[in-house]
This record gives C-alpha cells, structure tokens and sequence, in this order.
C-alpha cells in the first residue's frame, strides 16, 4: 500500500502559471521542463499535468491529479464538484465584477423599464446566482470569447467577468457597478487522495502556509 | 442508422458482459451478508415523500402523484425505507436485528462514472446494536464484504459526525457561525473555515483547535489527547487486527445525510477518486417511525466497487 508514484498537481497554463511553478520550486519540485516545453502538457517524472485552469477542478474530483491549483472563480463556477479547498495561496488576486457601459446606469434602467436584465459572461452559475442572490431577473448570456464586446454591441447591458486592473474594462468604456467576491489562487485535493496520501498533502499544506 | 431512443438523464443500460461482472460482485457481497446473519430484504421503490422526509435522509430527486393524489417519491437510499421497515414489522421483535439489502437508489447526482441517478447499492442495517460492539461488528462485515470481492488495496475513513458540532458546543460558538463552519465542513471548504474562524471572538486555543481537527488523519494515535474521541477508540479497541490496519481515523470526516448520530465511515481505494461508499450510526432514526433503537449500517455503490475492482486489476 505504500505509494509509489509522485503526488500528481494539475497546474494551470496562462496567468497563474508562473508564480504557480515558482510555488513548486519552493516545494523541491522540478519545473524546469515545464518552463521550457510550452506545448507539453504531462510531465510524468516531477508528477506535474498542466492545462487550462478550469479543467482543473474536472481532473481533481475524478483524480486523474491529486492536488491542484487554480483560481476561486473557477472554484465558485464549478461549486458542485467535489474536493477539498485546502489553502488560499495569496497570488493571482483579482475581482469578479459586474460593469456596465459609463454613464447612467443601463442595467438598472433594463430592471426599471423591462423587469429582466441581459447579462453576458463566461461564469453562468457565478452571474445566475449573484442576481437570485440580490432579486433580480436576469437573462444569462453565456460567451465564450470577449465578454466587452457584448454590451458594446447590445446584445446585452451587463457583463460579469473577471478583472485584474480593470485596463480591459476602461479601454472598453466599460465601468465597474458591482464587486462579486474577490478570486485568489486556491491549493485543492482530491477527496481520496486526501485521505489515502495525507501525511504528503499535510506536508505540502504545511509547506506552503 | 439505428433509431436514436434517448434514456432518461443518469441511467444505463447494462450489458451481458458486465452484467456477469457485476453479479460476481453481489454475489460476493450478499454472500457475506447472508453468512453473518443479516437477512435480505427488498422494499418499494416507491415510498410516500412524507416517511422519506421524517427519515431526513438525502432529498429524494423524483417525485410522483398516484391515482389518490398521493406525493410519492423514488427511494434516495435503503436506510430510510429499513428504519420504517424495522419500526413497523418488527415492533416487538427482541433486537438486534440485522438486514442486508440490493436495491437500485434514486439521486438528483450530476451523472458520472460511477455515479448514475439509478444506481445500485449493497448494503447492510444492524438494528438494536448500540456502540462500540454494533459499530465495530458493522466494520468487521464492511471488510469481510470488500475481502470477498477480491478488493486489495481500501482503507476504511472512520469519524464521529457528532464531534465538531459537540467542539462547537464547548467553546460556544454562536449558533449562525456554527451553521456556516459546518456548512465549510461538509463542503470541504478550509478555506472558508478558517477565515469564518477567523472572524469570531473565540480565545487562540479554541481557534487552533477548530481549524486543525477537521485536518487529523490517520492511526489510533490521532485520537490521543482530543476530547470527544473516547467511542472511537472503544471502538477500535473492539477490532480484529485486519479490520484496525484498514482503518484510517479521520476527524473531519462528516457525511451530508441528516440522520448521523456518531460513527460514520468512507470506504477508500486508490483505483477511484471517490469514495465507493459509507455508513455510520443513526441512533435517533428509528425512534422517528417509533421504536427508538440505535443502529448503524452501510451502504456500498456497487457501480464504483466493480470500477475500483477494475482499475486494481489493471494496476497489477
């Protein structure tokens, strides 16, 4: 019963990538492949698969990756799988918002006048739920590309989406009406494997704190 | 091309080759069941909402109205319809009373491999039986059963479902914040925990302990000096040493269904990413169809058994 592979991590490819592997450096683990090969994605020997961050959480619950890092949005968009939110790592911060066209406030006219506001955003679950949360009626437009482009063309008079530093949302002329919650990267588990591998997540855990 | 005839969301078909496989399976489990005195039994798949809402057990997923107007809904699992069962053909019957159970179950469950909405489940419901002795009989049969089915490599998480409440009690934390540590608990959020831990006026100690206790995990020797831990270790004192090398003491361990009082067991193997199942006591259950007894029982998918089975044989 004694474990013989390394613990396997989901890694997210894109904006969390970097400060993620210099997270493992930390741990001893071997990134140096994973800088180098961008289209490589299963490093075997250092127990490391990389891909988008929100496939994260999918290979996680199923434990195709013991651990894995990714950003609580992507956690809070896929609440219904299973897997323990260990530790908040601190980097990646950035906010879920909810912004409009500058100027009188769209949205709340669409409330005012036709009782259902548009809203486009690649967080469906994240957006339905703010407006229950909040009463009020809202159609979700899920996209799957840029989400600025939908109010400017009106298609919708509202986004959800994720910003950093806003840069996006102001070249768009798009204003910030609402903060949702705000998202930093998050070390999950898979249930079994915290169990059957505890003493090692419980390292990485103390490691990392 | 064939005529497409869709199949209700989260259920299958099961063909010739893995219908042997499976039977195998069950054989193995009932076998075992039947040898250690638990009678089998079979109820309606069909049971009024009303005795499945005074069970408190998982939230039944299909309802439907019969030809009287009558809420029906579609078992979500067998412990509920067994405590019925035993309260109502076994009024006087002297216990411990022992059941055992194949039965097809009913969740509302994202469908996944081995998670369909219909899914079977073998099990076993030991009535009358208070703790350690009934607890740790139920481990001994849990392992007897995987053993028979050829299982290698699983390890049984055992918990208390009412130690983190009884900690929240000591320390009086206010009830809201209980609700949400809890709910973080439940939800494997630490987290959340932490910071709703963080957020309270409780003295340093009190803090540490809460945040850490969800965390402990592994031998005999996580119990030593922890308050609220003494009927897991008559429990464990109970077990043969084939059954105490496979358990895996885990204090944050907590099930979602209701009706837990004490105990509660996961079933792990490293072929699945899930649990392939679990139990624990419900000491107060039967006493809601009016013969209070305590029992313990557990329940194993056997969709994710024949999976885990799989994938060991594979490993090899």
């Amino acid at each position: 019963m004694t474990p013989v592979r390394p613990l396997t991590v989901a890694v997210p490819r894109g904006a969390l990538l970097t400060q993620t592997l210099d997270l493992l450096d930390r741990l001893g683990i071997e990134t140096a492949q994973v800088r180098s090969n961008d289209r490589r994605l299963l490093f075997e020997e250092v127990g490391i698969v990389t891909m988008r961050p929100s496939d994260v959480p999918t290979y996680v619950e199923a434990g195709a990756a013991d651990l894995g890092i990714t950003g609580k949005d992507v956690l809070t968009e896929q609440a219904e799988r299973d897997f323990y939110e260990l530790l908040d790592l601190g980097y990646g911060g950035c906010s879920m918002v909810l912004a409009t066209i500058g100027g009188p406030d769209p949205s709340a006219e669409a409330l005012r006048r036709l009782g259902v506001v548009r809203v486009a955003t690649k967080y469906p679950k994240t957006a339905a739920a703010h407006f229950e949360r909040t009463g009020r009626q809202a159609e979700i437009v899920e996209v799957k590309g840029s989400v600025e482009l939908a109010p400017l063309t009106g298609l919708v008079e509202a986004i959800v989406d994720l910003t950093a530093t806003g840069t996006t949302l102001r070249e768009n002329n798009l204003i910030i009406r609402e903060e949702l919650f705000h998202s930093t990267a998050r070390l999950i588990a898979n249930p079994v494997a915290h169990k059957l591998r505890a003493a090692e997540i419980d390292d990485i855990v103390a490691a990392l704190r | 091309m064939a005529t497409i005839h869709p199949l209700p969301s989260g259920t299958r078909d099961v063909l010739p080759d893995e219908m042997r496989e499976l039977r195998a399976v069950t054989a193995a489990l009932l076998d075992v069941f039947t040898r250690e005195g638990y009678g089998e039994v079979s109820t309606p798949a069909l049971e009024h909402q009303e005795v499945l809402q005074r069970g408190g057990g998982a939230q039944p997923a299909y309802r439907v109205m019969d030809d009287h107007g009558q809420v029906l809904a579609l078992r979500p699992d067998m412990t509920v319809p067994i405590a019925r069962l035993a309260a109502t053909r076994y009024a006087d019957e002297e216990p411990p009373l022992r059941f055992c159970y194949l039965a097809d179950v009913y969740r509302g469950a994202r469908p996944h491999r081995g998670q369909m909405r219909e899914f079977l489940q073998a099990g076993v419901e030991l009535v009358g039986a208070p703790s350690p002795e009934g607890t740790a009989e139920v481990l001994r049969v849990l392992c007897a059963a995987l053993d028979a089915t050829g299982l290698a490599g699983y390890r049984l998480g055992v918990g208390d479902a009412a130690l983190y409440p009884s900690l929240l009690e000591t320390f009086a934390v206010p009830a809201q914040a209980r609700e949400t540590l809890l709910r973080d608990l439940v939800d494997r959020d630490f987290v959340g925990l932490e910071r709703e831990l963080g957020r309270l006026d409780l003295p340093g100690d009190a803090r540490e302990t809460l945040a850490t206790v969800p965390s402990l995990r592994g031998g005999i020797e996580v119990l030593d000096g922890r308050p609220g831990t003494e009927s897991l270790r008559r429990v464990h004192d109970l077990l043969e040493p084939a059954v105490a090398q496979r358990v895996l003491f885990d204090l944050g361990l907590t099930r979602d269904l209701g009706y837990y009082t004490g105990a509660v067991f996961e079933v792990y193997d490293p072929a699945l990413g899930e649990p392939l199942g679990g139990g624990g006591r419900y000491d107060e259950l039967l006493g809601r169809f009016g013969r209070p007894l305590p029992a313990v029982g557990f329940a194993l998918g056997v969709d994710k058994l024949h999976i885990a089975l799989a994938g060991e044989e594979r490993a090899r």
